[in-house]
């Protein structure tokens, strides 16, 4: 079992006093495997994504991520997770602007010291980027920066991918393409692939969903 | 990892590099503005030193003759056969060089470039043609005089020392010293120096004496200036900093998201400022060194005219100077970081990537930073109360102007919101409420502004003032005609005789040191009459002050001597051994020591030895020049030894005018770094301003108007700016005046106000506001609508 998430819990402290985000969330996700995460808006998705991704942590439960426990590492142990293990695509692309398109495909591989310039320059041909290697992200349409940020994500072979509305930025014919690429991409490299969706229509192409309600599975 | 974090890092400068020339240019600013005030003051202090080291000046007593003239040998030499351990000293110049002659065997320990253990040396340094130590480009400025030259930085400016036989024959003066040391033990049971030799006086040794407190004053008033140039650079600094730190956020926190530790970054991002701090310091060091090339002899020329203090006019490069800069500049930069790393550290991973708006951030500030200003204010306005030294006059001046500067914004803030609800049409709304939006990301350069005008304002009031005092000074102590310089004894009798029926008046100058309560002053016997009587304004004094002076129980100090010494008004003076009574006290301006006055007759009775040499005479103005030509024609006199009265002013208006050369010159340049600030903040600015302005445009506003408003807005905000900075700088020039200044000289000045001076200064602020928002307004005017139209499809 690659991800294994137990009984999982997470608030916030408001104004109006503690905000219950999560409330005992427990899935499973297999190597090779793709799994859609729906819900309303608040409903926890995008909290539970990100306690995964080690980018926040669990006020309770537990987190095994390729064997490691995720809940009991300190902060430079996540940072070195999120560097080799975990691949995260963000809503807002997230691309570094100072730094050309190449090199925001193999940032993040070199981050983890695992940098193959051939499989970087494999990636931006499968994303239909060779044209645009020496350009700024500023100097592309959106769904080319989504492009950019999905191979850097894979750049590395992460064993998952977590995928946050990763085209919800886009219009929809870009969209089914980004996805059809990154679905592609994460069978050829066997990684495993938890993506949060509002789009049912994308969500049916996954192997399977779960859907969050009020921080519960329902 | 290392090198793709710092990769993405130093990759946001390279397609930033207005920021980056920005950060630079603002730290190598002020750091040349500060080491180069600190070369000058080191330079000073290396020459002081070096003066102290060689000559002996201020460590041991000395022996002079009581006359001002030299001392004959054979005096010397009765005086070591009595015991006396003394070691006989001549001076004198040769091609405008000092000539200094030591006897090695008998100079104390220390004195001079060579020691008795140095047996090589000193006989090379007395046998043959000898050896003559001193700087390079001294030793070329003397004759070919058959002596070794050895060059030697540690000796005084334009000073060259040899062994006495040497100096004796080069300055033609065979068988007479000038002066002598006295070593610091003697033998017990000797006699004592009125029986060996009555002729001679013993001075003593002032160690840090008032000129070096004097002088002290000088240079904590330019490192002041150093420091106030520097804050105005670091303001640069930060407002680069903090726009680049905010532009860096999302991308702090997608390096963060993809595994990059946040300590790690830190480390990276401190490094890579840590570089360019050093980098800018060097420039920075650099430039600071032509800036005190260009000053220097500005300041030496001040120092040996205002004070007598001889400072080398060339500059030399130490290493404790330039690691010095670099150090400032390094720490500078982490002053104006500080912040923006303490808000990086605390950002959480997952905060908004979005460029948080300058504006909400000075919105959370603004109540501490209003806090902090009225405290500072408030101390400002007790201190003004109470101060009365250097410590506390500095205190005041910091307070006055840090508090002022943290409070410009939040008044600005408040008079733009009053335009604003008095503004009628929705343009003007518009323009008003936009530029309060603008004020947090200016607020910086404006407060620089702010500083460099208020001390325009400050220093031009209080030199100007001084001018005009010092011009009244100069009407009244220089009323006789002609000033002329005998040669001797013999030669100022002939004059007195010569001129006794051909002139209204002969006035002797004559004058003999003593103590008053401690401090070295002058005394001076005037033949009193109607052009003391008529001339001399007083700043206190009792009834008929001169009378009293005239019939032997009054006195006339000086302002210094009262201010330092406590004296007021009918205390009591011991001279010798008579007491007097304070009958005046007079303002005695650019004189660093103690004066007093008493009356001819009762100067003759305390000092019987003391002749004059120097005579004021009185005679109509255009009799002056063919009287000149009779002295010379009839008694000899060289054109040397007569100056009259318009040169002599003109001499010290000179000497007055390079003194504030100096700090002119550093007003100028704050001025213009404060003019950059505003330049760089509003071209770094620009690029934000844009989906700030795009509305505007889409709703109907032309590019050029938007590029007009831009304009008029920085006129506008450094109008209000300069109308801050005027009450500002006359607080300033107040404190200086009668504060610092009296701590500093020991005169308090008259303040004038001089309104053409100021309205030329905002004038000059407002053109280099205009002037510095004239790129950016052309910029912005030719924004492509391509840019403009980006803005909303990046909201959508």
């Amino acid at each position: 079992m690659l991800l294994t998430v137990t009984d999982l819990h997470k608030g916030y402290a408001s104004a109006d006093g503690q905000i219950t985000v999560l409330d005992g969330v427990s899935l499973s996700l297999n190597a090779g495997e793709t799994l859609a995460l729906t819900g309303e808006s608040g409903s926890g998705k995008s909290t539970l994504l990100h306690l995964i991704g080690g980018l926040d942590s669990a006020d309770r439960g537990q987190i095994l991520l390729d064997g490691v426990d995720l809940t009991a590492l300190n902060d430079a142990d996540r940072a070195a997770l999120r560097r080799g293990t975990v691949g995260v695509v963000f809503q807002q692309f997230n691309l570094i602007p100072s730094l050309r398109v190449a090199d925001n495909i193999s940032f993040q591989a070199r981050l983890a010291d695992r940098h193959d310039a051939d499989w970087c320059a494999k990636l931006a041909n499968r994303m239909g980027l060779d044209a645009q290697l020496d350009k700024y992200p500023e100097q592309l349409s959106g769904g080319q920066q989504q492009r950019v940020a999905l191979a850097r994500t894979l750049a590395p072979r992460p064993k998952l991918v977590l995928a946050d509305e990763p085209t919800g930025n886009l219009d929809e014919e870009t969209a089914a393409t980004v996805l059809a690429l990154m679905l592609d991409l994460v069978r050829d490299t066997g990684a495993g692939l938890l993506m949060v969706t509002h789009s049912q229509a994308l969500a049916g192409q996954m192997q399977r969903q779960i859907h969050l309600r009020k921080g519960r599975i329902a | 990892m290392i090198r793709a974090t710092l990769q993405a890092l130093l990759s946001h400068w390279w397609r930033n590099p207005l920021q980056l020339f920005t950060l630079l240019a603002g730290l190598a600013l002020a750091t040349a503005l500060w080491s180069g005030v600190q070369a000058i003051n080191a330079e000073a202090s290396a020459s002081y030193d070096a003066a102290a080291a060689t000559l002996g000046e201020g460590q041991f007593d000395q022996l002079t003759a009581r006359d001002g003239g030299t001392i004959p040998q054979a005096t010397y030499v009765d005086l070591r056969r009595a015991g006396w351990l003394v070691s006989p000293v001549v001076e004198g110049r040769l091609n405008g060089v000092r000539v200094v002659g030591l006897d090695p065997l008998t100079a104390p320990g220390g004195l001079g470039p060579i020691t008795v253990s140095d047996g090589v040396e000193i006989n090379r340094f007395l046998s043959g043609g000898g050896q003559v130590f001193g700087r390079a480009e001294v030793l070329d400025q003397l004759p070919d005089i058959g002596a070794q030259p050895v060059t030697a930085s540690d000796v005084a400016p334009g000073t060259v020392l040899t062994d006495i036989g040497l100096a004796q024959e080069l300055l033609g003066r065979d068988g007479v010293i000038t002066r002598l040391i006295v070593a610091p033990e003697q033998p017990l049971g000797r006699p004592s120096l009125a029986e060996v030799a009555p002729d001679l006086t013993r001075q003593v040794a002032q160690g840090s004496n008032d000129l070096g407190r004097l002088t002290d004053s000088f240079h904590l008033n330019l490192t002041a200036f150093g420091l106030l140039s520097f804050a105005v650079g670091i303001f640069i600094v930060n407002g680069a900093i903090g726009l680049a730190f905010e532009q860096r956020r999302p991308v702090v926190r997608t390096l963060r998201a993809l595994g990059v530790p946040l300590r790690s970054l830190m480390i990276l991002m401190a490094a890579e400022l840590a570089i360019m701090a050093l980098v800018a310091g060097a420039i920075g060091v650099a430039l600071g060194y032509v800036i005190a090339s260009l000053l220097l002899p500005d300041v030496a020329a001040t120092l040996q005219g205002l004070y007598g203090q001889t400072v080398s006019g060339t500059l030399q490069l130490r290493p404790v100077w330039w690691l010095s800069g670099l150090a400032i500049a390094l720490g500078g930069t982490a002053l104006a970081a500080a912040s923006a790393f303490w808000r990086l550290a605390q950002m959480p991973l997952l905060a908004g990537g979005s460029r948080r708006a300058l504006s909400m951030a000075a919105g959370r500030t603004a109540q501490v930073q209003g806090v902090l200003a009225a405290i500072l204010l408030i101390c400002a306005a007790g201190l003004a109360l109470v101060a009365d030294g250097m410590v506390t006059g500095f205190a005041l001046l910091g307070t006055l102007l840090i508090g002022a500067a943290l409070a410009l914004p939040l008044i600005l803030d408040r008079v733009l919101a009053l335009a604003a609800w008095l503004s009628r049409g929705i343009r003007a709304q518009w323009f008003w409420a936009d530029t309060r939006q603008q004020l947090p990301g200016l607020s910086l350069a404006l407060a620089a502004l702010l500083l460099a005008m208020a001390a325009n304002v400050g220093v031009s009031t209080m030199v100007s003032s001084f001018r005009l005092t010092f011009i009244g000074f100069l009407d009244q102590r220089l009323a006789s005609e002609l000033y002329v310089t005998a040669e001797d004894t013999a030669q100022a009798n002939a004059l007195t005789a010569y001129a006794a029926d051909r002139v209204d008046a002969i006035l002797p100058i004559q004058s003999a040191d003593t103590q008053v309560r401690d401090l070295p002053t002058e005394v001076f016997g005037a033949r009193i009459g109607p052009t003391y009587t008529d001339n001399w304004t007083f700043l206190t004094a009792t009834d008929a002050p001169w009378q009293r002076v005239a019939d032997g129980t009054g006195i006339l100090i000086n302002e210094q001597l009262a201010r330092r010494t406590g004296l007021v008004l009918g205390d009591s003076v011991p001279i010798i051994d008579t007491t007097f009574t304070v009958a005046g006290i007079y303002g005695d301006y650019g004189n660093p020591i103690g004066q007093a006055i008493l009356s001819e007759d009762v100067f003759a009775t305390l000092y019987p030895d003391v002749n004059a040499l120097q005579f004021g005479l009185r005679l109509p103005p255009d009799d002056v020049a063919a009287f000149r030509a009779d002295l010379t024609r009839d008694l000899g006199m060289s054109e040397g030894a007569m100056i009259n009265q318009a040169g002599i002013k003109q001499f010290s208006l000179d000497v007055f005018d390079r003194t504030f050369t100096v700090t002119t010159a550093l007003n100028v340049l704050t001025l213009a770094v404060a003019g950059f600030a505003i330049l760089m903040s509003l071209l770094t600015l620009a690029a934000l301003r844009v989906p700030q302005l795009a509305p505007a445009w889409a709703m109907g506003m032309t590019r050029r108007s938007l590029g007009v408003v831009e304009l008029i807005r920085a006129v506008i905000l450094a109008v209000f700016t300069a109308a801050i900075a005027l009450p500002l700088g006359l607080a300033l020039a107040w404190a200086l005046l009668s504060v610092v200044n009296v701590a500093a000289f020991g005169w308090k000045l008259p303040m004038f106000l001089f309104p053409a001076d100021y309205a030329r200064l905002g004038l000059f602020a407002l053109v280099a506001a205009a002037l510095a928002a004239l790129w950016p307004a052309w910029r912005l005017a030719r924004t492509p609508p391509a840019d403009l139209l980006k803005v909303f499809s990046n909201e959508r």
